[in-house]
């Protein structure tokens, strides 16, 4: 991983370039992560893949909820020859998750960006094919989101069958 | 003390060596048509098995259960592995897997069941012609298992269910024995259980001119 | 069922419609669905294959059959309860799902784990990568006619079986890999039955090479079939034996080693060409490999006796003979079974090398006992994507043949 100064080279090469592109940068346990504003992604990889960050080894969702902007994406940056990684996170909001595509710089970013659209809801501008990946194609909801109920079947035991739920009575 | 020796008499055997020899005879006579009557039946009774057509016909099919491939999850590398030859399915007769469901009479549904896959094995279930068994292997399709989410059905929601084996994945020998138990309760009555109470029959789907 | 109906490319998607110019319009083209239920995909996986006679010319993966919501119920559990929910993911690999995991948490915690719980975890691991590939093995030999390979694979798959029975009680799914080392150890007479199959499993390895390695059929059928560049595959994301097929030599565990698997001596297949055979190829070396590492690490661990698990009483379990006589013990036992232990805030990927490719963890703790984010970065999600790229042009026999040598593992892809 680049320590905590490389990281803060390459932030400031790309603030150099480009000022409101790198929001954040943060340095956990060992591992980088630079906080992009999500217009520029695509212009940041390009950026990091001329540094030698040449293979997207994962694109994933998280929902931050209750911490607004809610939805982020991260970019899991792989670079071969020097073993580093590093990671680019965006964030945005439930109303407003557009988020322009990756996937024609980075076709690994496919089948990933349908999952994040399958399950947060995020919508890539500029995917060749965004449907729902996992869910049934006609399914309502975005699962992962921590405001979605984890569903299931209540379990009913015995003696709930038999006196009802309330064993206060 | 005193011993007695006693010969115990078996139904059946002759009591006396010259018994043997009259039964000889007997039987000579009943190939040649020569025993009549009462001496016929009654030889007929203590020989020839006798058996309704029912029970035979159950036997037959107990014996010849055609499971399908239908291995969804971890259940299905434990399904496999009783085709393999240390739990080995072919001692019983049962290692011809077919992978068409019109050829097939039993549906192990070894993994989860997820909402997009339900309808596929309820069609697929339907496809299978009677008389046909499923049998949910594992937690998950008996009851979602572990994962109570909004993105599994417990198969007995859309499908009705013959034996349930527990484990998550069951042991091949379990699965073994969940084997054995339905064609146990075929060879007693299929008919008895769901059938009788939801009078399920008539779910074959059948395409025209196939 | 599948429906065949004879006409031109539809519109199978919306970025389908480009592809028309790419086609004679006279040709007819046929489009066939493929699974879920089938015999010669592995598990659930659906493909849309539009054919020109018997030449594949597109192929669309189609999933989600068995999508089982694991991140959503690790979400639901405490870190503890989630291993076994994240163990099911990739059902071949699932020693490899639980360290993921539990490496990602033990960054997170900055735990040390002791050099005896790292050694026991490499042998686990590696016996698991063993019967990983053995069952990827049987299934494709199976695939590609040759029936008896299958039943040779599952009787050596019994014995590795015997070997996780032993150490955790389990055939599949142990949980034995824990947050702070392994659940337990190994009891007496595990070394010298593990060493046993190591030396057995090199002689078998031989007669499978024998077997299949210049078996006519299988060279027809692989050799210089479905190749794919590796600038391709690495724009695709692909990693694991099919990368190594193709000359990348990079496996996570020389690259970056994690677990102490820079303490080892093993060699990584790197095939040349980049063809279906080459894929099988690397896949039965890395067997012999393997053994190898086991043995290295029944060797480590004849002399390491530092524990199985951490001493940190904040996240591990203390063990059952203290909770009789010490207080702490019994207090630490009740909050960890009832709540969980908390771990700090914060974000971390984990990628380790599992049998199919980079398995990375991706936990996100907001300070609770429960985690707040888990991600399987799932190799053969990753490597499906390959797939239609592999097998443009080719008959369908090959895009079995592919399929197998892809060694996707549906649990994983659709977790």
């Amino acid at each position: 991983m680049p320590d905590a100064t490389g990281l803060e080279l390459i932030a400031q090469e790309l603030r150099d370039a480009d000022d409101e592109a790198v929001l954040e940068t943060l340095h956990f346990r060992g591992r980088s992560t630079l906080i992009v504003e999500p217009e520029r992604i695509g212009w940041v990889l390009e950026r990091l893949r001329g540094k030698g960050f040449d293979f997207l080894a994962s694109v994933h969702g998280v929902d931050y909820y209750p911490e607004e902007p809610r939805l982020g994406v991260h970019y899991e940056l792989l670079d071969m020859e020097n073993v580093d990684r590093l990671t680019v996170k965006l964030r945005v909001h439930t109303d407003v998750a557009k988020v322009p595509s990756v996937t024609p710089q980075w076709p690994t970013a496919d089948h990933q960006e349908r999952e994040v659209y399958d399950m947060f809801g995020v919508v890539f501008e500029g995917h060749p094919d965004l449907r729902r990946i996992l869910m049934p194609e006609d399914y309502e909801g975005f699962p992962q989101r921590r405001d979605f109920p984890v569903g299931g079947e209540p379990v009913l035991f015995t003696y709930d069958d038999a006196h009802g739920t309330d064993y206060t009575q | 003390m005193e011993v007695i020796r006693q010969k115990v008499a078996v139904p059946g055997a002759p009591e006396r060596p010259e018994d043997f020899r009259i039964r000889q005879l007997r039987a000579r006579d009943m190939l040649r048509g020569d025993l009549e009557g009462p001496e016929l039946e009654q030889y007929v009774e203590e020989r020839v098995l006798t058996t309704t057509l029912d029970k035979a016909v159950r036997w037959a099919q107990s014996n010849a259960l055609f499971p399908l491939t239908f291995g969804l999850a971890c259940c299905a590398i434990e399904m496999m592995s009783i085709v393999g030859g240390r739990v080995d399915v072919a001692r019983f007769g049962f290692e011809a897997f077919r992978a068409s469901p019109r050829q097939a009479d039993m549906i192990i549904l070894s993994g989860r069941v997820s909402i997009k896959m339900a309808p596929i094995v309820r069609r697929i279930y339907d496809q299978m012609l009677e008389p046909k068994f499923a049998i949910a292997m594992g937690a998950c399709s008996s009851s979602m298992g572990i994962f109570n989410n909004y993105a599994i059905v417990p198969a007995d929601k859309f499908m009705p269910v013959d034996v349930h084996v527990p484990g998550c994945p069951p042991r091949p020998e379990a699965l073994m024995h969940g084997i054995l138990k339905l064609r146990k309760m075929i060879q007693a009555d299929p008919d008895l259980g769901w059938r009788a109470r939801y009078e399920a029959t008539g779910t074959e789907e059948i395409v025209d001119g196939a | 069922m599948s429906a065949t109906e004879e006409r031109t490319l539809d519109v199978v998607s919306p970025g389908a419609a480009d592809q028309l110019d790419r086609y004679e319009p006279e040709h007819e083209l046929l489009t066939i669905n493929f699974g879920p239920h089938h015999p010669a995909t592995h598990g659930v996986l659906r493909l849309m294959i539009t054919l020109e006679g018997e030449v594949v010319r597109d192929c669309k993966p189609i999933i989600g059959y068995v999508h089982t919501g694991i991140e959503k119920t690790a979400e639901d559990k405490s870190y503890w309860k989630a291993i076994p929910a994240v163990e099911r993911m990739d059902y071949l690999a699932y020693y490899f799902n639980a360290y993921a995991f539990c490496g990602a948490v033990e960054a997170l915690l900055d735990l040390e784990i002791p050099k005896r719980a790292q050694y026991l975890r490499v042998a686990h691991l590696e016996l698991n990568r063993i019967k990983s590939h053995l069952v990827w093995l049987g299934t494709s030999a199976l695939d590609l006619g040759a029936v008896s390979m299958f039943w040779y694979c599952f009787r050596e798959r019994e014995q590795v079986l015997d070997l996780f029975e032993m150490s955790s009680g389990q055939r599949m799914h142990t949980r034995y890999i824990q947050v702070g080392g392994v659940a337990e150890d190994i009891p007496p007479g595990w070394m010298e039955r593990c060493r046993a199959f190591t030396a057995l499993m090199r002689k078998r390895a031989d007669e499978y090479g024998a077997l299949l390695n210049r078996n006519e059929i299988v060279l027809q059928r692989l050799r210089n079939v479905c190749i794919v560049p590796k600038e391709r595959l690495l724009e695709l994301g692909v990693t694991g034996p099919l990368l190594r097929a193709a000359g990348v030599p990079w496996d996570l565990r020389k690259a970056h080693p994690y677990c102490s698997y820079d303490e080892f001596d093993f060699k990584i297949p790197v095939g040349t060409v980049g063809d279906n055979y080459d894929r099988y190829a690397v896949r039965l070396a890395e067997i012999y490999e393997s053994c190898s590492i086991i043995d290295q690490a029944l060797d480590g661990l004849e002399r390491l006796d530092d524990g199985h698990i951490a001493d940190d009483r904040k996240v591990v379990l203390p063990p059952r003979h203290e909770l009789a006589t010490s207080m702490e013990a019994l207090i630490h036992h009740f909050k960890l079974v009832t709540e969980g232990y908390r771990v700090p805030p914060g974000e971390v990927y984990f990628p380790i090398e599992s049998p199919r490719g980079e398995l990375g963890c991706f936990v996100r703790s907001d300070g609770s006992a429960k985690p707040a984010r888990v991600h399987m970065r799932d190799p053969s999600f990753v490597n499906l994507q390959a797939l239609p790229d592999m097998v443009q042009g080719t008959y369908i026999a090959d895009l079995i043949a592919t399929l197998a040598m892809l060694d996707p593992v549906l649990g994983g892809i659709d977790r």
